[in-house]
């Protein structure tokens, strides 16, 4: 009988939905706008023009420097809030690059904690309404991935020199099968900064383009839009845990990477 | 419409911006440089002095663990020492205790010896003076016994001699 009751205002209110939905707004999404490159005073865009870009990388930088710097600048033996989100960071990321890359990892860690506090802090701000998020980008991702790669394989040769290449050749196989590995790991190899890259873009692209989708849906919906609000709620929440963990999965597979260039053997 | 127009600005030709190649030289140099700001950052100064703060709590714990650690020795100690001292009390108490015992048993030994020498002393003399009685009255005895046998001779008649009385008397209370 309630549910009788309850589908029946549902459907009316569907309707009514529709019928007094505004004229002009019915789906105007463009989900891919807010990825849109645009220089901050005009004019062209050239290499150095300051661009929205700019201005949200700044942001990252001086969020970095405002939980690393400025949270820990009371050097205090019982941390407050900052100090202790700084620590948590630290420690977090430095037992990541001991436990994963090993002992003779952790004079990268500097590096892989920079890469790391770039794009949580970016994921993050671009988590503001309104905001543009730079790790999206995969111009961005391409060359954080690159780096590490480039980074990997240079430790890799002047670490192991040519035993580097060990890393391809899978010794624990059967003889026959190991050149057929050996090609099987050389292409992996030079996929893990493609992956590396458009996983990260990828993941943070989807998110804020579904949001921006359900977003046109609430306009178009009227007084229904309710719908897509709670939708947008529950995309966002999912955000804030993609935009940690992507950061988490970039650098703990950095740290595998290093790994593999400090220890080849399989 | 705003997308529209921004397209066009920028050739128009992807709906994707992410693969607007034209930005690409923009965004790279502005990351390199955000990416060396943001290590220069870290490597300069937040991580040796997050580093510096960690060790130095680990150095203050490790001190103040120490510091507890000698304080319980000493607690220990000192509940030794007091053990000792209340074990040594105990110990002179009873020494003491024993001593005066002991003083007491010397004293109450003399005292007992005295009065037994005074009672054996006393013991002697009585026993003297009763076998002085003793004597005395046996004397009595033949006394009267020669008396009251001259009077019995006498008067059955007979006069009897006073010597021959005496030796028959001594004779009859010898045993």
């Amino acid at each position: 009988m309630g549910k009788i009751f309850f589908y029946a205002a549902l459907a009316l209110v569907l309707a009514s939905g529709l019928i007094l939905a505004p004229e002009e707004a019915k789906l105007a999404i463009h989900p891919m706008d807010q990825f849109q490159v645009s220089a901050l005073f005009g004019g062209d865009i050239s290499w150095y023009t300051p661009t929205n870009v700019t201005a949200w990388m700044a942001a990252a930088v001086a969020a970095v420097f405002a939980l690393l710097v400025l949270g820990s600048s009371r050097r205090a033996i019982v941390p407050g809030r900052a100090q202790s989100v700084a620590e948590l960071a630290y420690g977090f990321i430095y037992k990541m690059v001991e436990d994963v890359a090993g002992k003779d990892g952790v004079k990268f860690f500097p590096y892989i904690m920079t890469l790391f506090m770039f794009i949580v802090m970016a994921n993050f701000l671009g988590l503001i309404p309104g905001s543009f998020t730079t790790t999206s980008h995969i111009a961005v991702t391409a060359v954080l991935a690159a780096l590490v790669f480039v980074t990997v394989t240079v430790v890799g040769f002047v670490k192991n020199g040519v035993g580097f290449l060990g890393l391809f050749w899978v010794s624990s196989a059967p003889l026959a099968l190991r050149p057929i590995l050996a090609i099987i790991e050389l292409i992996s190899y030079f996929v893990r900064p493609v992956s590396h890259s458009i996983r990260l873009a990828g993941n943070v692209m989807a998110g804020h383009a579904v949001l921006k989708v359900f977003a046109g849906f609430a306009a178009a919906l009227g007084m229904f839009s309710f719908l897509p609000i709670f939708a947008i709620t529950a995309v966002y929440a999912l955000e804030v845990l993609v935009a940690f963990i992507q950061a988490y999965v970039f650098t703990i597979l950095t740290c595998v990477y290093l790994k593999d260039a400090l220890h080849p053997s399989h | 419409m705003a997308s529209n127009t921004q397209e066009a600005a920028h050739g128009g030709g992807s709906a994707m911006p992410q693969l607007d190649f034209s930005t690409f030289g923009n965004q790279i140099f502005w990351l390199v440089v955000a990416l060396v700001v943001i290590y220069l950052i870290l490597s300069r100064v937040a991580l040796p002095r997050i580093a510096a703060v960690l060790a130095e709590r680990q150095g203050t714990i490790t001190n103040d663990l120490a510091a507890a650690e000698d304080l319980k020795a000493k607690a220990v100690e000192a509940e030794n020492a007091y053990n000792k001292a209340l074990a040594d009390a105990r110990a002179e108490a009873q020494r003491i205790a024993a001593e005066t015992r002991a003083e007491i048993q010397a004293g109450l030994d003399e005292a007992i010896a005295k009065a037994d020498e005074q009672i054996a002393a006393k013991a002697a003399e009585s026993e003297k003076a009763i076998a002085e009685i003793k004597a005395g009255a046996l004397e009595s005895v033949k006394a009267v016994a020669n008396d009251t046998a001259e009077a019995l001779v006498a008067a059955l008649g007979g006069s009897a001699d006073k010597d021959a009385i005496a030796k028959a008397v001594a004779e009859r209370t010898k045993g």
